[in-house]
C-alpha cells in the first residue's frame, strides 16, 4: 500500500510538471487528467476508494473532459512566442513566493504532526463517507447544494437565447 | 512441494480466471463483428458475409488477416502520440470494466466494493478515446464527430449514473455481487423498470451504437472521429465498440436481470443466454431504427431521460422509506 502511495504520488508531480512544461496545450490537458487520474489512485492507497472513485468520475471523467473540449474549440497549437514572455521573472516572481510561505508552512505541520502513522489501507466504504456526510456534516451539504443550484440558475440564465421563438438549442447548458 | 500453499494455488486460480475473462471478452468482441453482420442481413433481407468458410463462418478469420497485414499509416498532419494514444483508451477501458462483473458464483475477477462505481468511472474514461482520437486526426470530420461524441456521452453519462442509484438504494450496496445476491427472489427489472430503460439508452449511447452513432454517422461525416484511422488501430476502436456492448449487455444482467439466477440450468449457461439476448437486441435495434437528428437526441436526454431517472430516484426512495416505516 505505501508503495502504490508513492508510486501514484511521484506520477502526479510529474504529469503536473508536463502540464506546466508541455509545449502544446492538448498535450498539457492530458497530463492534467493523468495527475488527476494519479491522485484518485492515492485515495485508493490511502484506503479511500469511495473517495478516489468520485475524482475520477467527477473530475477525470467530466470537468476535464469540457476543458479539453473548449482547448480543442481555440485550436491553438503550441505557442512559444506568449510562453517567452510568460518565463519572465516578473511574472512569476510573486506566486512563487507566496507558494514558498505556503510550503513552509505545510513543512511546520507536517513536522509537528503524528510521525509514526503509517498507511495501512483501511478500509473508508461508501457507507462510511454517506453516514459522516448526512449525520454530522449536513449543514456542509445542504449548503453545497444551494450554491450548486445558484450555479444551474446561472448557467442556465446565460445560456439562454434572447429570441425564445428560435430554435431549441441543442446542448443544455447545465453545469457539472 | 512446500512452496505449492492453498494462497499461491487461490492466487493462480484468479489470474486463471482473470486471462480466460480478458480473452473470452475480447474473442466474443471479434465474433460479434460477424455476427452482427450475419443478423443484419437476416433482418434486412439480404444474405450478408456468406462467401467465407460454410455459412460464411470464416469471414472473422479473414477480417483478421486482411487487418493486420493493413498498411497502419499515421497522417502526416496527425498528432502523433494522441492519436496513437486514442485507441488504447477506447479498447482498454471498457475492457477493464469487466473486471467488476460476476459471471457465476464461483467467477468473476475483483469483488470491490465500489464495483458500480469503476464502471462509471471507466465509461468516463472512454470519453478521451473519441474526444482525442478525433483531435489528433487532424481532419475537420473527425473533429466534429469527436465534438458530438463528447457533449453526447457527457449528456448521457449524467443519467446513466443516476439511473442505476436506485438498484443501489434497493441492494444497499455497489458491489455486483451483493446486487446479484439481493435479486434472489424478484429481478430489479420490476422495481425498477425505469431504471432499467433508462440505463438501457444510456448503454446505447455511451458505445456510440446506432441509433446513437451521431460521432460516427457515415452519411454526413463519412466515419466521424475514426476516419483517419486504419489497420489494427482502426481494428481496436472497432472491436472496441462491440466489447463496451458486451459490457452493456452483462452489466444489465447483472444490474436488472438476476445476474446467474435461474432455474434448472447452471449459472453460467443463464449468464450467458440472458447476455446474448440483450446483444441480439442491440443488433435489432441497428437493424430497425433510422438516425434521429443530433439536436433530437440531445434534447431527448436533458429533457425526457434526466427527469424520468430523478423521479424514479425519489420514488423509490419514499417507497423504501414507507416500507420500511
Amino acid at each position: 500500500m505505501e508503495l502504490a502511495f508513492y508510486l501514484s504520488g511521484l506520477v502526479a508531480v510529474l504529469a503536473t510538471a508536463g502540464v506546466i512544461t508541455g509545449g502544446h496545450p492538448v498535450h498539457a490537458v492530458v497530463y492534467l487528467i493523468v495527475s488527476l487520474i494519479a491522485v484518485a489512485l492515492v485515495f485508493f492507497a490511502l484506503g479511500a476508494p469511495f473517495a478516489g472513485a468520485l475524482e475520477i468520475i467527477v473530475y477525470a471523467g467530466a470537468i476535464m473532459v469540457l476543458f479539453v473540449f473548449v482547448v480543442m474549440m481555440l485550436n491553438l497549437g503550441p505557442d512559444t512566442a506568449r510562453e517567452q514572455t510568460l518565463t519572465q521573472p516578473r511574472y512569476w516572481i510573486g506566486p512563487s513566493l507566496l507558494a514558498l510561505v505556503l510550503l513552509a508552512a505545510l513543512v511546520a505541520l507536517i513536522s509537528q504532526g503524528v510521525v509514526g502513522e503509517t498507511i495501512d489501507g483501511e478500509l473508508l466504504t461508501a457507507r462510511a463517507v454517506a453516514l459522516t456526510l448526512f449525520g454530522p456534516w449536513l449543514m456542509v451539504v445542504e449548503l453545497s447544494a444551494i450554491l450548486l443550484l445558484a450555479a444551474l440558475v446561472t448557467a442556465s440564465h446565460v445560456g439562454r437565447r434572447s429570441n425564445a421563438a428560435g430554435t431549441s438549442p441543442g446542448t443544455g447548458g447545465g453545469a457539472s | 512441494m512446500s512452496w505449492w500453499t492453498p494462497e499461491l494455488a487461490a492466487i493462480l486460480w484468479a489470474m486463471f480466471q482473470a486471462l480466460v475473462i480478458l480473452l473470452g471478452a475480447v474473442l466474443l468482441g471479434a465474433v460479434l463483428t460477424v455476427v452482427e453482420r450475419r443478423l443484419l442481413g437476416l433482418w434486412q433481407d439480404r444474405h450478408g458475409p456468406n462467401r467465407v468458410g460454410p455459412f460464411g463462418t470464416l469471414q472473422l478469420i479473414a477480417d483478421m488477416i486482411k487487418i493486420f497485414f493493413k498498411e497502419d499509416w499515421i497522417p502526416p498532419f496527425a498528432d502523433r502520440p494522441l492519436f496513437v494514444l486514442a485507441p488504447i483508451i477506447a479498447f482498454a477501458s471498457l475492457l477493464l470494466s469487466f473486471v467488476i462483473i460476476p459471471i457465476t458464483p464461483g467467477w468473476g475477477v475483483a469483488d470491490m466494493h465500489i464495483g458500480l462505481l469503476f464502471f462509471l468511472a471507466m465509461a468516463g474514461i472512454n470519453v478521451y478515446a473519441v474526444l482525442l482520437g478525433g483531435w489528433a486526426s487532424g481532419n475537420k470530420y473527425a473533429l466534429l464527430g469527436a465534438m458530438r461524441a463528447s457533449a453526447q456521452t457527457l449528456s448521457y453519462e449524467v443519467f446513466m449514473g443516476l439511473s442505476l442509484m436506485g438498484v443501489v438504494a434497493l441492494a444497499g450496496s455497489f458491489n455486483l455481487r451483493d446486487i446479484v445476491a439481493a435479486q434472489e427472489g424478484l429481478w430489479f427489472v420490476i422495481p425498477q423498470f425505469f431504471g432499467f430503460a433508462t440505463f438501457l439508452i444510456a448503454g446505447v449511447a455511451v458505445t456510440h451504437r446506432h441509433p446513437f452513432d451521431q460521432p460516427e454517422a457515415e452519411q454526413e461525416l463519412a466515419d466521424g472521429y475514426h476516419v483517419e484511422y486504419s489497420g489494427m488501430k482502426f481494428g481496436m476502436f472497432f472491436i472496441g465498440e462491440y466489447v463496451g456492448m458486451l459490457l452493456v449487455s452483462a452489466l444489465i444482467v447483472t444490474l436488472f436481470f438476476g445476474g446467474w439466477h435461474g432455474p434448472w440450468l447452471p449459472p453460467i449457461l443463464w449468464f450467458a443466454l440472458k447476455t446474448g439476448c440483450f446483444l441480439l437486441l442491440f443488433i435489432l435495434l441497428r437493424a430497425s431504427l433510422p438516425r434521429p437528428r443530433y439536436d433530437r437526441v440531445m434534447s431527448f436526454g436533458w429533457k425526457v431521460c434526466l427527469p424520468l431517472t430523478l423521479i424514479n430516484l425519489l420514488a423509490t426512495g419514499a417507497v423504501m422509506l414507507l416500507v420500511d416505516a
